[in-house]
């Protein structure tokens, strides 16, 4: 379980997607997949720390019953901009815009996205989206909760809702975008010998990710502009005073951003699928039933959608149903982690950073995945829904799951996009701080929520027992903000400071470790032509293998 | 017992311990699907940690192994699904003759009016022993009725009547939470259920200032001129009232509905949406015209000459009686 390979500093300076041109200009007008990788990955990582700064805000708040640090509007904006930021700006980019952009035309053997250019104007999308929240925030906020329900959005909040849902509507285009290329990438332009049955399961993973952001965001898109014309134009839709359908609303949002939930965790799942063989030097256990288990989630995650509504005034028949097939969709969740653990079995493993970061995924998605069983029982969701359950419940899906998912992604593939190593020893340490601070943040909230603590309060006075659980979260909160700085930080270090990374420093399978780290511009010097399967760790196992014998 | 428990919700009503029971069963399942998880994993980690002259061995996946664990967790989902399924219709299934309370919601308070008349803001107070029903409705946005204790919770939406129903099993007092974000002040939009003991509710639910609220209703009805139209004694221009709620009503376009709250509720609101059979479409809506409140008397007024007379439970005609002789002493 040693440090991974260093190479001596090379002779001379090869080319590669870093090093081929300078200035801004080549940055802001590129259309290498690589390039746009990192420009999102900038960009998301700037909002993922004011997300965070909000939530850092709000836990504070929470501290102490009385609301004493804030005022009420300021905390209803608060965690309103949180989820905001938080979703369309972070978690639905994070893991398809940064390392899908940059590993899934490298995983198929392409030299780049079906349409470079339209690549990068999804990044464009996503920053005029991003600069239009920002001055939301800035001049005045939004205090409609994330889910916007109506008729508070659309005809009682006098915050700036209609300028939040431009920023959400135009962010939700680059979501489209980013899923059209995937889609028609995986399909057209896989390298000879690249068969479906021997893609990674990142890819797998990727593609059914990239079918829902294609089907479902345009749905929310036009929610979004259907509440807007409700506010603007007075036009009769959800609002019952105008002749519409509050619950509706309810409906038509939850279709889209529930399977949003899989557009955040699915790549996660992705990323786990690749780690976990690597660093086990196995074969993933039941390739086709991971593979598949990734198409069943985007399939029944759009058939799910009301389960967010049970309390909302739906007939108890329609009820029953989205309760029944929220059991079927948590299936094959189960599946995946069954056959991840199954191929940890007689396996060679390592702790490395990366792998440390998919054991945490694998926890705390099993709790998030468990509490979920919780929530699509319809006598218990009556009680928790609306509650600080439900709150815990989608953070360990969406941060436990999804962000811990990304890091294990950004330190597996690190060498890769950097062409250096992180200090290990720091990232294993980050991977521990992450993890505790995590659990102390949000365990306490699954009690909280069946204590009977709702959501969204900003002033708990009237009910002071509830302080000690609030104080043990919000002691966690600072350790998990902690726990991200650091890989920030030895991150932008190692890109000066760090050793240089050899091509294949996990000596991993996969087309992306077999060009050179970071990789040329086009990806590969010459077209490759698969002839393995995926994860033949056996066969890259073997020569050296055979080699350690000796010398032991 | 577990009410002495500091982390486990109190339980007050006969839901309670069935959604507990279920979460017991639940934490139990879970909990052993996660241990399992878990130990698998810690133990292959450390069992099969790298070691020099091992090699990983290499299995392709058993398909036997895939069908045993998605057969057993899908049965054991399905008997979770099926118990959920049960609590949740008797959570949403209120018994036929249980007392009921008028809800209205607004930006942030919540507005109480009881079928004998009393009324009350951010507090409930109900009889121990009894099923109560609340007929709910919002002014604004959409608020969510909570009483964690009781373990039961309703979205209150604008524009039509949702209802929520429980048993209160001990006396005492529990926290109300709105549940569903509804703007500034949502977090002080919270209160009290007091359960009393029969009696106690008895004098309390007596002592109040205002008569039934179907009498209210009735003058509402008069004093807007509903009487022309829909009267008692003979076929007037509108559909004569006595004794259609909770009936079948035919309808012009051929449908037929259940005269429900919110049957009622609407026909008075947007009369053209539903308009009965053979009659013409001339009454005017009275959207904006109605205070909530006002809706709600109409309602229970409609209800009460709908009907039968006096039985066991506490009817509105009794409750005035009752009143002559209340002796001021009020509960709280």
């Amino acid at each position: 379980m040693g440090m991974p390979t260093v190479v001596p500093q090379q002779r001379f300076e090869r080319e590669t997607y870093l090093n081929k041109e300078y200035g801004i200009w080549s940055w802001l007008l590129t259309t290498d997949h690589k390039r746009i990788a990192l420009l999102y990955l900038i960009s998301i990582t700037f909002f993922f720390f004011i997300g965070g700064f909000f939530a850092l805000l709000i836990r504070l708040e929470l501290l102490t019953p009385a609301g004493d640090l804030v005022q009420a509007d300021t905390y209803n904006k608060l965690f309103t901009q949180h989820g905001m930021v938080m979703v369309f700006f972070f978690l639905i980019p994070s893991i398809p815009a940064t390392l899908g952009n940059f590993l899934v035309p490298m995983m198929v053997g392409a030299k780049d996205l079906a349409f470079p250019r339209i690549n990068l104007l999804s990044w464009y999308l996503y920053i005029i989206g991003g600069i239009i929240m920002l001055h939301c925030m800035l001049t005045g906020g939004v205090d409609t909760g994330w889910t916007f329900y109506v008729p508070f959005s659309s005809n009682f909040t006098n915050t700036k809702f209609v300028e939040a849902g431009i920023a959400i509507f135009i962010a939700g285009f680059s979501s489209i975008l980013t899923g059209l290329n995937f889609v028609v990438t995986i399909h057209r332009m896989r390298a000879p010998g690249m068969t479906w049955s021997r893609l990674p399961l990142f890819i797998w993973a990727h593609y059914a990710t990239s079918i829902i952001q294609l089907l479902g965001t345009p749905v929310v898109a036009i929610t979004i502009v259907l509440v807007a014309c409700e506010r603007a134009l007075h036009l009769g839709i959800f609002d019952p005073k105008l002749g519409g359908d509050p619950v509706l609303f309810q409906h038509l949002f939850w279709f889209y951003s529930h399977p949003a939930v899989y557009i955040m965790i699915l790549p996660a799942m992705g990323v786990v699928t690749e780690i976990i063989p690597c660093f086990s030097r196995k074969r993933i256990f039941g390739y086709q039933f991971v593979a598949l288990s990734s198409i069943a989630i985007a399939v029944f995650g759009f058939l799910v959608w009301a389960h967010h509504m049970f309390v909302a005034g739906i007939s108890v028949y329609s009820a029953l149903v989205f309760s029944f097939l929220s059991y079927a969709v948590a299936l094959p969740s189960a599946i995946k982690v069954f056959n991840w653990t199954a191929t940890l079995y007689k396996g060679s493993i390592r702790y490395d950073a990366p792998m440390l970061y998919a054991f945490g995924f694998l926890g705390l998605f099993t709790i998030g995945g468990l509490s979920g069983l919780f929530l699509a029982a319809l006598g218990i969701n009556v009680h928790v829904t609306d509650t600080y359950f439900v709150v815990a419940h989608f953070h360990y899906i969406m941060v436990g799951g999804a962000v811990m998912g990304y890091l294990g992604g950004m330190h597996f593939w690190w060498p890769k996009i950097s062409g250096k190593l992180y200090p290990e020893g720091w990232a294993r340490l980050a991977a521990l701080i992450v993890f505790i601070g995590f659990n102390l943040t949000f365990f306490p909230q699954f009690v909280l929520g069946y204590l009977g603590m709702p959501r969204r309060y900003y002033d708990y006075s009237h009910m002071p027992e509830f302080q000690v659980l609030n104080v043990l979260s919000t002691a966690g909160a600072t350790v998990l903000g902690v726990g991200y700085l650091l890989p920030m930080v030895y991150f932008l270090w190692s890109m000066r400071y760090g050793k240089p990374a050899s091509d294949n420093p996990w000596n991993a399978a996969g087309l992306e470790w077999k060009t050179a780290s970071p990789p040329p511009t086009f990806n590969f010097d010459e077209e490759p032509v698969v002839t393995w399967e995926a994860y033949n760790y056996d066969e890259l196992d073997a020569p050296p293998q055979a080699q350690e014998v000796t010398v032991a | 017992m577990l009410n002495d428990f500091p982390l486990w919700p109190q339980q007050a009503s006969t839901l309670a311990h069935r959604v507990d029971a279920l979460y017991i069963f639940l934490l139990i399942i879970t909990g052993m699907m996660a241990l399992l998880v878990c130990t698998l994993v810690i133990y292959f980690a450390a069992r099969f940690r790298k070691r020099a002259g091992v090699r990983a061995e290499q299995i392709e996946g058993s398909n036997a192994l895939e069908i045993t664990w998605s057969v057993i967790p899908f049965c054991i989902f399905m008997v979770i699904f099926a118990w959920g399924a049960v609590v949740y219709f008797s959570q949403r299934t209120p018994p036929a003759d249980a007392t009921e309370v008028y809800v209205v919601a607004k930006q942030w308070m919540w507005k109480v009016e009881h079928a004998e008349g009393q009324r009350e803001i951010n507090e409930l107070h109900v009889p121990v022993g009894r099923d109560v029903k609340l007929i709910m409705t919002s002014q604004d946005v959409i608020h969510s009725f909570y009483i964690p204790a009781f373990r039961v919770k309703q979205d209150v939406l604008p524009g039509r009547y949702t209802v929520e129903w429980f048993r209160a099993t001990k006396p005492g007092t529990y926290h109300l939470f709105c549940a569903e974000y509804c703007g500034t002040q949502h977090s002080g939009m919270v209160g009290n259920i007091v359960v009393l003991e029969p009696a106690q509710y008895e004098a309390w639910i007596n002592a109040g200032p205002n008569g039934p609220l179907s009498d209210s209703g009735e003058k509402v009805f008069a004093e807007l001129g509903c009487s022309t139209c829909h009267r008692s004694d003979v076929q007037g221009r509108g559909p004569n009232l006595q004794g259609v709620f909770g009936n079948p009503v035919e309808l012009e376009d051929g449908r037929t509905v259940t005269a429900d709250e919110n049957y009622l509720r609407e026909s008075i609101l947007d009369p053209g949406a539903k308009r009965v059979k053979g009659f013409k479409p001339i009454m005017p809506t009275f959207q904006g015209l109605l205070t909530e409140e006002q809706v709600n008397e109409l309602v229970a007024y409609i209800k009460s000459i709908s009907s039968k007379p006096a039985g066991v439970k506490t009817t509105a005609s009794a409750a005035s009686q009752t009143q002559a002789q209340r002796n001021g002493s009020q509960v709280q």
